[in-house]
Formats: structure tokens, C-alpha cells, sequence
């Protein structure tokens, strides 16, 4: 069998780079839509609940911090940023740079998760924890009415937020596990402006897990905030 | 334009080195990124699950050869079916075709040297083997007594055995499957060989593709639906439970969704198999290629749109089951489709009865009974009472074993010369194949009737009146049984005592059969070029005698 | 209805019958007429456009017929007829428990005249259960938390099985009983044997004994809807919404009050979960039900009782 020689970074099954690229970028984007149903599954119980038991679930979304909140979507977005800005040095065969933007990234999708631990501790402290420590006596305040509602519906809106937010958390490990991963790996030189698939397709991963929040945060902190 | 196939009645020489000499260390296979070895590997634990859950569909049927409970005790039977469905279902009918025959032959057929990514392709095979284990150690904890199909709230807070466990396997045991379908799909988007246009695919692969976009669509919401009630499970979350504000019918939405899906996900490979084996067999191009192939995305995505025909009495509106009911109509006319093309192309053919051809036949048959048993079913008038009977457990055998696994075991015998250069012994299996299809009839037919008089699935014991019917039932199994552990054995044997085979012992078309038999590790010495279309049997002389082991 | 599913069904027989006979003589004969022969090769056909939409249009066609029949058939099953006789059924791991509206109570049986209109209301205690008379040819899961409901017309006397149809743990088999039809003379024979109080009574009494008159007062006056007369009407919500009141609405009103406040009222009352038993919620359904029927001497508004005490007694949990 002939072996011409060509990058090093080429697999044996494909005849050339262009196809393993295409191939890993076809995966990579197959891989997000399973995430996209997996994520799919919570979102529609979390629909259907809402839509059954809106007072209960307003009163529950008021009740989260919406700073903390909007806070961490900040840091998301910004996470996305770098992530583009790191596809960008790669490309420009910029390895400082490259490893400088995964690293900020990873540290902001830390800073992330731990400002996700107070809102945690938060709810922990105001028995919000769906379970035998649960209890709920707040309103759903409607444009000044103070509605009461049922703490068992109140419950459903706090078991599903720490489903889909902790499912979301367990995502952003994993990405920030594969970023320091991909950092090491960068810092080390794997990476050229020849061959960075990786990089692309870890940041596919990342922008993902940021929508996904981008979802969570309306979904679950802004129902019913009008003033 | 002629194919560059190697012709027929060559005297075979066994190729000096294939995949599977290639390298004999346990590392060389347990850390393989050959597809091939990857599918012999799927091929042992796969069938291994197959006899685990034989052996609890034995016991089910010994069971009920009496009326009173008096083999097992109730909580055990409950148990044992439960696990047959869980190990049937999760651990055999999903990657049987798929991750066996799917892994060997889809770079083989799109004339690539391996699938698009071997290391993943090694992974899914890994999860594979851990969901199993898991569910190993749920089964020797206890078991678990949910039926497979999980129901809340009796498995989220009622049922006092291994759910979690369970769950666990099942939901790693998916991402085999979802990493299978997605390296199907980027190796036939991206790695077709020359020349090898869409409409000149088998349509063995365009099965698989349309299998492939289930999977990854499909299975993620099992995951998450398994991941619920594993939380709700261990954290007393209320969401399926009534008394905490949750719904119980929205388990049953979520689980359906995926599990319908998932037939599909079981039926479509083995329906590539049979199309492959009645083209071969009849010796001509299957009829109306493009629209069996429009079929099985049909099948795809309508397949996607008919879940709640499993709910139509658990409490959902009037009108929602109409819908339902109307869909899953439609969803039955390209599986008609598919029949009506199969059976055209024997039409003006040269037919023979090899073994493979003989499970197409049974296929044809048995899935034209499951197809037309599942319109009964989806004629709401009738669901209501045959639903939760034995009615639905014999239509849903009937397209499982009668299609999946018939359709399985003709191709496992029609590559079995691909795969492991020998070549079977036709006598023991035509004989098999009889076994099989005597014994399934008469272990499925008589639970129609058992169906319609009334008698319940999942029951332990039974009112006097069913018995007969039951131990019919029970007498099949035991033929049916022996029909499954022949070709355990005479295929073992083969390894060693068969007939060398050569490239192409049945003069199929197919990019496969031009390569040796075994194939060598990385499929072809060339990438060929293709310039015909599928099927070409107009160009590919028959071989002397079909179905007489060649010599060596 | 059974006979008009049976007739459903033999159609159903027939038309895959003939269809299964067909495949299976066009694979024999094809397979053997075109068997191969030395000599004579295979055909190359392509396919055919006509026969492609021939075998895809009729069969599609012959499904319709399917469909229809069908869906026709299941709207009457869902549909009961208004004046059909209701009767309670809560079904729990591993007994059916049943009570007539005359207040008969049955476990694992339920006795029936012929030629009556029977309407099940039916809940479960645990998981979900299903209801199943094969006889019958009528089926229905019954759900923890909510109301589902099935009917028949029994029609010829005798005993048939009740099986669960549901697989709801241990003795999920175990869960049968019978269905015992009987002439009408022998049923108000039955049912006159042995004390029993109507269910509305003990709804009524009920009724008093958790304080629930307090608040909803015949006269309107309460700090709760007056309920005469609500059962099955439209009932306007304090978010706009527009619901029936029927028997799931009743239900969700003891056990969840917030869930639907009607239009002037505010939301105080405290819900009764795990304070009333499915049997006693049952009870108290059936009672205001008869507050919405035409008044036949003293039953109606005048059995409103006397405001109760202070601290009204909760009522046992069975």
C-alpha cells in the first residue's frame, strides 16, 4: 500500500485532510443535535408544567436571583467570545495566543460554575431544595397582587431548575475538562494554522452549552418580571 | 460497464493475511480500531445477551405451561420479564444488525478503508459492553421489576428493586448506539468511494442511514427520560408523580418517544439485509430500487410522529388518539412498499433457496403478518380491547423475530463467508431455518388468539380456559430454541471444519464481495473507482453451483 | 358494542387474510416459476411508476377504511350516553374497590343489571391500574390523580373476568374478579340487601363534618362559589380562562383549590390531600354532582346544615 507523505495529523481512512475535516465538523455538528434532543426531553416537561402551573412556576422563577443569573450569562457570552477569538489564533498559527484564549475560557466558564454555587447555596438556605428540607411560602407577585400558591407546583418549578441547571453544569465540567485539555495539547504544539480541528470542533461544543443557557436563563428566571 | 469483480469459481485460497490474523494478541482485538473486529467483537457480546435473554423468555414460557404461578414466585416472574424485555430490546434488537453487520460491511459496500472515526466506533463498543455489565450487576442484585418499559409512578416510587441500576445501563448502553448512528451517517456522507453516487448505494446502507438518523434523534430523549426518573427516583423529585404535582402520562410521552422510534431503529437494518439477499438470490436489480430506498426515510421520519398508539387507553383525549391512529397508518404504507418491491423483483428473476434466501422468505411472510397485526392495533376501535393482552405481545414478536431476527441470522449466513472465510454447512441450515420458522409460528400465532379471549400480558398466572393456548406457545419455544442453538454450533464449527470460501461464493454484487474473503485489514488494496450501478447482475456471471460448499 | 368491535375485528381478519394469502402465494409462485434454471437468466427490470403508486395509493386507501371504522367505533366507546348510572371505582394495589351511588360497596366485583347504561368513574390509589372486561371488549387505565372513565351496556346475565390490564407490581395477575350481570329484578333484589347509605349522603355528611359549608354556602354569601348547580357548567376563572366543571374539575378543587380560582373569590382555601381518602373524595364529588340535579323533595338546597362549629373535625384517612 502507498503511503505518500502528507500531515501527520491525517487517519488512515481518509485520502486527504479535507475529508477528515469535513467528516470531524459533520460529527461534531451530528453530536450537537443529539445534545440538542437530550436537553429537548427537559424542556418539554418544562413547558408542559408551566403552561399547567403558571402561578406556582412565576412565583418560583421570582425567586431566583436574577443577578447572579444575568451575571452568568454575561460571563457565557463572553466565555464565546474567546472561544472564537481562540479559533482565530489557531488559524493564525498563534500558539501563545491560542493557549492565552482557551485558558481565559476555562476560567470564565469556572468563574461560571462557582457563581452558579452561591445561587445554589442560596436556594439551599431559603429551602428551596425540592425534597424533605423544601418549603415554600412566597407569592407569585402579579404586577402587585400577591398571589399564594400551591408549594407542591412550587416544588415542581424548583426540581426541574435543578435538573436543567445542573445537567447544564454537568456540561460546562465537561467543557471546561476538554478546554484544558485542548490547552495542554495546544500548549505542547499539536495545533498549526494546517490543523486545528479540534479547537473548532471543542469551541462547536462550547457555543453549544452557552445557547443552551441562553435558553435556561429566560426560561427559568424571567417569568413574569415585568417591572 | 463491468464491474472489477474477482470471478466466480476461482479456486479459493484462503488470503495469508487478513483481519482477522492480523495480530492475535487480546490488546490487538480489546484495543482494535478495526470496523470488522470491532463488529466480531459486537458479534460475541451481542449474542451473548441474546442467549441471557433466551434463557429468560424460557423460563416466562415454563412458567405459564400451568395456570397457577407455581414455577417461579410472582415477584420473580415479574423480574424475569422485565429482563427478558430490557436485554432483548436495549442489549440485542438495537445493535444486532447495526453495530454486527452495519460496523463489517458499511465502509466494505461505500468502498472505504475503515469508518470515520475507528476509535469512537472502539468506544461505542465499550459502552456497549458497560451498560451490559451494569445491567449484570442490577440482574445479580435482584433484578429489577418495572417491565421494560419503566411505567411511573410504580417504578419511581413504588417498585422496591434495582430501577436505578437499570437505568443506568440503559442510559450508557444509548450512547453506544447514538456514537454507532453518527459515524454511520459521516461515513456515508463523506467517505463514498469514486464515483459511488447516492443512487448507486446498496440499499443495505441506505437503511442504515436512515437507522442512523433515529438513532441519534431518538435515543438522547430515552437518556433524559431515564435520567429523570433516576432523579426522581434517589431525590423524590415530584415529576411524574401525581400526589407531588407531576403527570404520569408525561413519563409514558417521553418514554414513547424514543421507544417507537426505536423499532424502527430495530427493523430498518434488517430490512436492507433482505433487500440485499432477495436482489442476490433472484439475481437481478431489487424493483423499484428508489423507492425502497424513499421508504426507509419514510419510515425514518414518519416513525418519529406515531408514539402516542401506545397510549391510546392510558388516558390521552379523543382526539389526540385519532391523530395518532391516522399517522400511524400512514407510517405503515412504506413497510408495505417495501413488501410489494421485494416480492416484484422475484418477478422474471432466477431464483434460489440458499439458506439466506430462505429467512427472506420467512422475513416477507412473518413482518406481512407483524405489519398487518400492527394496523389492527392501530384501528382504535379494536386497541381498546386488545391492548395490554397477548395480542400486542404476538404482533410485536412477529416484526421482532420474525423480521428483525430472521432478517438478522439470513445475513449473518449470507456474509458468514465474508466475514470468516468459511463457508457454513447448507444442510444444517436450511434445516435451522425450518426450525426457526415452524417453531416461531407456533410459539406467536396461538397468543393472537390468547390476545383477543382476553388474557393480559405480564401475567404470572392465568384463568383455567387459556391454558391450551399457552402450552401450544410454550411447544413452539422449545423447537424454536433448537432452531437458535444449531447455528451456534455448526457456525463455531465452520471456523475450523467449513469449506474455504472464496471472494465471492454467491456471485453477489456489492463492493464487499471484491475483496478477499476474509478481508484484508484496511478492506481494499485499491480504492476502487465505481462506474455501475447497484445491483448489476446483468454483468456478474452467476457462480456454478450456488449453494454446495466449495472445495478447497 | 362488543358485538360491533367483534364485527370491526373479523373485517380487519379478513382484509389481512387476504392480503397475507396473497403475499404469500405471489413469493411461492414467483420463487418457483422463475426458480433457476441453467440456461435461462434473470431479467433486468427497473421497476414501474403504476404499480409504485398502485401499491402504494390502494393500500392507503384500504387503511382509510381502517381508520374510520375505527375511530367511529372508539368515539362511541369514549362517549357515554348522559343518562348512564355511575359507580365509583378506586382501584390499589392488588383489589378493586367499587361503590355504587346507592352506597353498595364491592371489592373485586362489581354486579350490574342488564340493559343499564354503566358509567365507571374511576381513580387509583398507588399506580397506574387498568380496567379490563374482555366480555365487555372495553378497557381503560385508571391513573392515580385524576378521573378516567369507561361504560358499557351489559346485556346478557352471567359472570364475567375483570382483569388489571397494567402491570402494576406483585399481584398485578391477581387483580381480577367478576363482573356479574343480572336481570333487573334480581339486581334491585341484590342491591336492597344489606345497610348501605347513598354516596352523596355520606358526601353530604362529609361535607359538613370537614367545614366546608362554612365557606360554601348555598346562598352565595360564603367566601366560596355557592355550588349548586356547578357540576358540568362553564366556570369562569379569575385569570380569564373558561373551564367545564366536570368531574376531574371537582376533584382538582378539594385536593389542589389554587390551581383554578374562580373569577371573585380569593384564593384561601386549603387544600385536602392526605386529609380526604380517594373513597371519601369519591363521596364528596357525588354529593356536589347531586347539588346540580333537579331537586326531588328534600334534597337540594334545604339540606344545606347548620353553620358548623368552630373547629370543624377532620375527617379519618381510611
Amino acid at each position: 500500500m502507498e503511503h505518500e507523505a502528507h500531515n501527520p495529523a491525517l487517519v488512515h481512512q481518509f485520502s486527504d485532510e479535507k475529508q477528515q475535516k469535513n467528516a470531524a465538523s459533520l460529527g461534531m455538528w451530528l453530536f450537537l443535535v443529539t445534545e440538542i434532543m437530550f436537553f429537548g426531553g427537559m424542556f418539554c416537561a418544562y413547558l408542559i408544567y408551566r403552561l399547567t402551573y403558571f402561578n406556582a412556576f412565576a412565583a418560583g422563577s421570582q425567586q431566583l436571583n436574577i443577578w447572579l443569573g444575568a451575571t452568568n450569562t454575561a460571563v457565557l457570552i463572553v466565555s464565546s467570545v474567546t472561544v472564537v477569538l481562540a479559533v482565530k489564533a489557531a488559524e493564525a498559527g498563534k500558539r501563545k495566543l491560542l493557549v492565552g484564549y482557551l485558558v481565559v475560557t476555562v476560567l470564565l466558564g469556572m468563574t461560571f460554575l462557582v457563581i452558579k454555587g452561591f445561587e445554589y447555596k442560596e436556594k439551599f438556605e431559603k429551602h428551596h431544595v425540592p425534597g424533605s428540607t423544601f418549603n415554600f411560602t412566597e407569592k407569585f407577585d402579579d404586577n402587585g397582587k400577591q398571589i399564594p400558591v400551591n408549594s407542591k407546583e412550587a416544588e415542581l418549578f424548583f426540581s426541574l431548575y435543578f435538573v436543567m441547571t445542573g445537567m447544564h453544569a454537568i456540561h460546562m465540567i465537561i467543557g471546561c475538562v476538554l478546554f484544558t485539555g485542548l490547552a495542554i495539547l495546544a500548549w505542547k504544539g499539536h495545533y498549526t494554522s494546517s490543523y486545528f480541528t479540534p479547537i473548532e470542533n471543542g469551541g462547536l461544543y462550547w457555543h453549544l452549552v452557552d445557547i443552551i443557557w441562553i435558553y435556561l436563563f429566560p426560561l427559568l428566571y424571567l417569568i413574569s418580571r415585568h417591572s | 460497464m463491468a464491474s472489477t469483480a474477482i470471478p466466480a469459481n476461482q479456486a479459493p485460497v484462503a488470503p495469508k493475511l487478513n483481519y482477522l490474523n492480523n495480530g492475535h494478541t487480546l490488546k490487538s482485538w480489546l484495543l482494535t480500531t478495526d470496523h470488522k473486529r470491532i463488529a466480531i467483537l459486537y458479534l460475541i457480546s451481542v449474542s451473548a445477551f441474546f442467549f441471557l435473554g433466551g434463557f429468560f423468555a424460557m423460563l416466562i414460557r415454563l412458567e405459564l405451561l400451568t395456570p397457577e404461578g407455581d414455577l417461579l414466585a410472582a415477584d420473580t416472574y415479574n423480574k424475569v420479564f422485565t429482563m427478558h424485555g430490557i436485554v432483548m430490546v436495549f442489549f440485542f434488537l438495537v445493535p444486532v444488525v447495526p453495530a454486527i453487520l452495519g460496523n463489517f460491511l458499511i465502509p466494505l459496500m461505500v468502498g472505504a478503508k475503515d469508518l470515520a472515526f475507528p476509535r469512537i466506533n472502539l468506544l461505542s463498543w465499550y459502552l456497549y459492553v458497560i451498560g451490559g455489565i451494569l445491567f449484570l450487576h442490577c440482574m445479580l442484585n435482584g433484578g429489577v421489576d418495572t417491565g421494560w418499559t419503566f411505567y411511573t409512578p410504580y417504578s419511581t416510587s413504588a417498585s422496591n428493586t434495582n430501577v436505578v441500576e437499570a437505568g443506568l445501563a440503559i442510559f450508557i448502553a444509548g450512547f453506544s448506539s447514538i456514537f454507532t448512528g453518527l459515524n454511520f451517517i459521516v461515513t456515508v456522507h463523506r467517505m463514498r468511494a469514486p464515483g459511488l453516487t447516492w443512487d448507486r448505494l446498496p440499499l443495505f446502507v441506505w437503511s442504515n442511514y436512515a437507522t442512523s438518523v433515529v438513532m441519534i434523534l431518538g435515543t438522547p430523549v430515552i437518556a433524559i427520560t431515564m435520567v429523570l426518573v433516576i432523579a426522581e427516583r434517589t431525590l423524590h423529585l415530584g415529576i411524574f408523580d401525581p400526589r407531588l404535582g407531576g403527570d404520569p402520562v408525561l413519563f409514558q410521552h417521553l418514554f414513547w418517544f424514543y421507544s417507537h422510534p426505536a423499532v424502527y431503529i430495530m427493523i430498518l437494518p434488517s430490512m436492507g439485509v433482505i433487500s440485499e439477499l432477495v436482489a442476490c438470490f433472484s439475481r437481478k436489480r431489487v424493483f423499484g430500487y428508489k423507492f425502497v430506498a424513499l421508504s426507509s426515510v419514510a419510515i425514518a421520519i414518519f416513525g418519529f410522529l406515531v408514539w402516542a398508539h401506545h397510549l391510546f387507553v392510558a388516558g390521552i383525549s379523543l382526539y389526540a388518539a385519532m391523530v395518532f391512529s391516522f399517522l400511524s397508518f400512514i407510517v405503515g404504507v412504506p413497510s408495505a412498499v417495501k413488501v410489494f418491491n421485494w416480492t416484484a423483483t422475484l418477478y422474471k428473476g432466477s431464483v434460489s433457496f440458499a439458506t439466506p434466501m430462505l429467512y427472506a422468505f420467512g422475513f416477507i411472510g412473518l413482518f406481512t403478518i407483524g405489519g398487518l397485526t400492527g394496523l389492527i392495533l392501530a384501528t382504535i376501535g379494536i386497541d381498546v380491547h386488545v391492548t395490554d393482552t397477548y395480542f400486542v405481545v404476538a404482533h410485536f414478536h412477529y416484526v421482532m423475530v420474525g423480521g428483525v431476527l430472521m432478517g438478522y441470522l439470513g445475513g449473518l449466513h449470507f456474509w458468514w463467508p465474508k466475514i470468516s472465510g468459511r463457508m457454513y454447512p447448507e444442510g444444517w441450515a436450511k434445516l435451522s431455518a425450518l426450525f426457526v420458522f415452524v417453531g416461531f409460528n407456533l410459539t406467536f400465532f396461538p397468543q393472537f388468539i390468547l390476545g383477543y379471549v382476553g388474557m393480559p400480558r405480564r401475567y404470572w398466572q392465568y384463568p383455567p380456559e387459556f391454558q391450551v393456548l399457552n402450552v401450544l406457545s410454550t411447544a413452539g419455544a422449545s423447537v424454536l430454541a433448537v432452531g437458535y442453538l444449531l447455528p451456534m454450533i455448526y457456525l463455531l464449527w465452520s471456523l475450523r471444519y467449513g469449506p474455504i470460501a472464496e471472494a465471492n461464493p454467491w456471485g453477489a454484487a456489492g463492493l464487499e464481495w471484491q475483496t478477499t474473503s476474509p478481508p484484508p485489514t484496511f478492506n481494499f488494496d485499491e480504492t476502487p473507482v465505481v462506474t455501475w450501478e447497484a445491483y448489476n447482475y446483468d454483468e456478474i456471471p452467476a457462480p456454478k453451483e450456488l449453494e454446495a460448499p466449495v472445495a478447497r | 358494542m362488543a358485538s360491533q368491535v367483534d364485527a370491526l375485528y373479523i373485517y380487519l381478519l379478513l382484509v389481512s387474510g387476504i392480503m397475507t394469502a396473497v403475499i404469500f402465494l405471489a413469493v411461492a409462485i414467483l420463487a418457483i416459476k422463475y426458480r433457476r434454471v441453467p440456461g435461462r437468466d434473470a431479467h433486468p427490470i427497473e421497476g414501474s411508476m403504476i404499480l409504485e403508486i398502485g401499491w402504494t395509493v390502494l393500500p392507503f386507501f384500504v387503511m382509510l377504511t381502517f381508520f374510520v371504522w375505527g375511530a367511529v367505533l372508539f368515539f362511541q366507546e369514549r362517549t357515554p350516553p348522559a343518562d348512564a348510572t355511575e359507580v365509583y371505582v378506586v382501584a390499589k394495589q392488588w383489589m378493586w374497590k367499587i361503590e355504587h351511588m346507592e352506597g353498595q360497596r364491592e371489592i373485586n366485583e362489581l354486579h350490574v343489571p342488564t340493559g343499564e347504561n354503566i358509567k365507571l368513574i374511576m381513580t387509583s390509589q398507588d399506580v397506574i391500574h387498568s380496567f379490563f372486561i374482555p366480555a365487555f371488549r372495553v378497557k381503560q387505565d385508571v391513573l392515580p390523580g385524576r378521573y378516567t372513565t369507561l361504560w358499557f351496556k351489559a346485556t346478557k346475565p352471567g359472570t364475567y373476568h375483570l382483569f388489571c390490564a397494567e402491570y402494576c407490581g406483585t399481584n398485578h395477575s391477581g387483580m381480577g374478579g367478576d363482573i356479574v350481570v343480572m336481570e333487573p329484578q334480581d339486581y334491585a333484589q341484590w342491591m336492597a340487601g344489606g345497610p348501605a347509605l347513598p354516596l352523596q349522603d355520606t358526601g353530604r355528611a362529609l361535607f359538613a363534618q370537614l367545614g366546608c359549608a362554612t365557606c360554601h354556602r348555598s346562598d352565595a354569601q360564603g367566601r366560596g362559589p355557592s355550588l349548586v348547580g356547578v357540576y358540568n357548567s362553564q366556570v369562569q376563572l379569575e385569570d380569564g380562562r373558561n373551564v367545564t366543571a366536570d368531574d376531574n374539575y371537582l376533584r382538582e378543587s378539594i385536593l389542589d383549590p389554587s390551581a383554578k380560582i374562580v373569577k371573585g373569590f380569593n384564593p384561601v382555601m386549603n387544600s385536602f390531600q392526605g386529609i380526604v381518602s380517594e373513597e371519601q373524595l369519591n363521596a364528596l364529588v357525588a354529593y356536589v354532582k347531586s347539588l346540580s340535579e333537579p331537586p326531588t323533595g328534600t334534597a337540594g338546597l334545604q339540606d344545606q346544615p347548620a353553620p358548623s362549629p368552630a373547629q370543624p373535625q377532620k375527617a379519618q384517612v381510611q
